[in-house]
């Protein structure tokens, strides 16, 4: 058993180096972005990736959290009479935290992991050398198409998050709960104020941005052979969920701190 | 006793070097992997570098290509130091490179011909009907028809992955052509086809090719110089004709293939 403060000296250490290769990685990211070429092409086909084959399971996820969420605000808020207060909170809950947040997670599992596995084959199998041998700048190529498909098509996808989350917590309301149509969905409207939506949209790019940033670092990461890719795949979930969690509360903070 | 690569620039009058590594040190941590290595490949020839696994012969390959930057020494290409040069500098010098990976390194997301075409669709900028047109082309010249053309590489099996990427790395017609490991994973006679395929592509086009492989039937076939790394240095380097006949024990044990001799200990 070593010295334990030479144990955590050299977690720290090895977390800044961490920290720089990341920041790095992510200036580099953001410069390719910025000059030419644009791939264009692959940039349409990971907007389809990314957004359009993953609303099935964003849409199940807001349907079901909508429906759950009207289910538990009726019996709380019954305790002390204010169940007229379910349409209301499902709203704001959904479009401020519930929408982006779930979504983020949903596709920090799906996406990231998918991102890390594939650039992470490409690098063991050599295919990133290949790249630049064909003189083609590999953060053009391959990381710019995600993070542009990303942090554009997540807002959307939460967007439709949002709406499939609001009409499940009304199937509730006016199946279950005994809500009256009309009132329900005038109280939604009626509540639902601009920064509660543009808040959540925010969120959903910056989320969409750290799941293609996270797959993409540990895909370029990744080392050895199948248990390298493996062990990327994970790194790029856990850590784009917890950066998915920590970015929520600090822009939280922001929108809606006095 | 050995013999150096820089004896034998002496003794044989060599044309302007084409590619040259001067003094190139590369070490992984603790690891010493190349340790002073000169070498030169002049116009037009072929060098094979054979040596035993983890001597750093990929390492070799990718410090000149600029995929690992060197801790020191010189990396010249038509007389000029590569070593550190990025972004713009870096990918005009890559316009004088082809390559053909151990794996293949074929893009499965993309179908065949458009892996051929890729240097010239992405690196080059050509219309993509004007590559694929010589994608096709170039898959005919290894032996590969139109319907593998339109497929996806998935399918392929070693030999054929290994034609496209042979295919791929003459399609944009390079200056210099590297080899890394072509004939590995492949029976005796595939690896003869590859071996002639190579032989014939690089005749057609002229060009200067840098080869590193364990296979001495391949290296006989495609060399017109061989080179043994070993220790991070060359050890011994000389025509293809006089390899059987030179007294360096290293090369002596490795192309017969002994159990006994220098490398017995290390093996054992």
């Amino acid at each position: 058993m070593g010295n334990p403060l030479a144990v955590i000296g050299r977690v720290f250490l090895s977390f800044l180096a961490t920290v720089g290769r990341l920041s790095i990685f992510t200036g580099r990211s953001l410069s390719a972005v910025v000059t030419f070429p644009f791939y264009w092409r692959l940039c349409l086909q990971q907007m389809m990736t990314i957004g359009y084959y993953s609303l099935p399971v964003v849409g199940m996820t807001a349907l079901f959290t909508g429906a759950v969420l009207a289910l538990q605000i009726y019996l709380g808020s019954a305790r002390f009479g204010a169940e007229s207060a379910v349409p209301n909170i499902v709203v704001v809950g959904l479009t401020r935290e519930l929408g982006p947040v779930l979504a983020g997670l949903m596709l920090g599992g799906r996406v990231g992991a998918a991102i890390a596995a594939e650039l992470g084959t490409m690098k063991v199998t050599e295919q990133l050398d290949a790249l630049i041998t064909l003189q083609t700048n590999p953060f053009r190529y391959l990381v710019v198409p995600r993070l542009v498909a990303a942090t554009i098509t997540t807002p959307i996808l939460v967007m439709i998050a949002d709406i499939i989350g609001v009409m499940g917590g009304y199937l509730v309301g006016i199946h279950q709960l005994g809500f009256n149509s009309a009132v329900y969905l005038k109280n939604t409207f009626d509540f639902l104020e601009v920064m509660d939506v543009t808040s959540g949209l925010v969120k959903a790019a910056i989320f969409g941005f750290l799941i293609a940033l996270m797959g993409c670092y540990h895909g370029f990461h990744s080392k050895g052979g199948a248990q390298g890719v493996g062990k990327a795949t994970t790194d790029a979930v856990v850590s784009s969920l917890i950066l998915i969690l920590i970015s929520n509360y600090l822009v939280t903070a922001a929108f809606f701190s006095q | 006793m050995t013999e150096t690569s820089q004896s034998v620039s002496q003794s044989v009058p060599q044309p302007e070097p084409r590619l040259e590594l001067v003094d190139v040190r590369k070490a992984f941590g603790p690891k010493v992997v190349l340790d002073g290595l000169n070498l030169s490949v002049a116009l037009g020839e072929s060098v094979v570098i054979i040596g035993g696994s983890g001597t750093g012969k990929s390492v070799t390959l990718k410090c000149i290509l600029g995929l690992l930057q060197p801790d020191s020494g010189q990396v010249r290409i038509d007389g000029e130091d590569t070593v550190g040069l990025r972004g713009a500098a870096r990918e005009r010098v890559l316009t004088k490179f082809g390559m053909l990976f151990q794996s293949a390194a074929l893009f499965d997301s993309l179908s065949v011909w458009e892996n051929v075409a890729f240097g010239l669709t992405e690196g080059a900028g050509m219309e993509r009907e004007a590559a694929r047109a010589i994608a096709i082309d170039k898959l005919a010249k290894v032996g590969l028809d139109e319907d593998i053309a339109m497929g996806d590489p998935s399918g392929l099996s070693g030999g054929m992955r290994k034609r496209v990427g042979l295919a791929r790395a003459i399609a944009t017609e390079p200056d210099i052509i590297f080899f890394d490991e072509p004939t590995t994973g492949l029976d005796p006679i595939m690896g003869d086809v590859i071996n002639n395929l190579i032989n014939e592509c690089v005749q057609d086009l002229g060009a200067t090719t840098l080869t590193i492989t364990h296979d001495m039937s391949s290296a006989r076939i495609i060399a017109d110089r061989v080179a043994m790394l070993y220790g991070g240095k060359i050890i011994w380097a000389g025509g293809v004709d006089q390899i059987d006949d030179c007294d360096n024990a290293y090369v002596d044990q490795f192309i017969h293939g002994r159990e006994t001799g220098p490398f017995a200990l290390e093996v054992t």
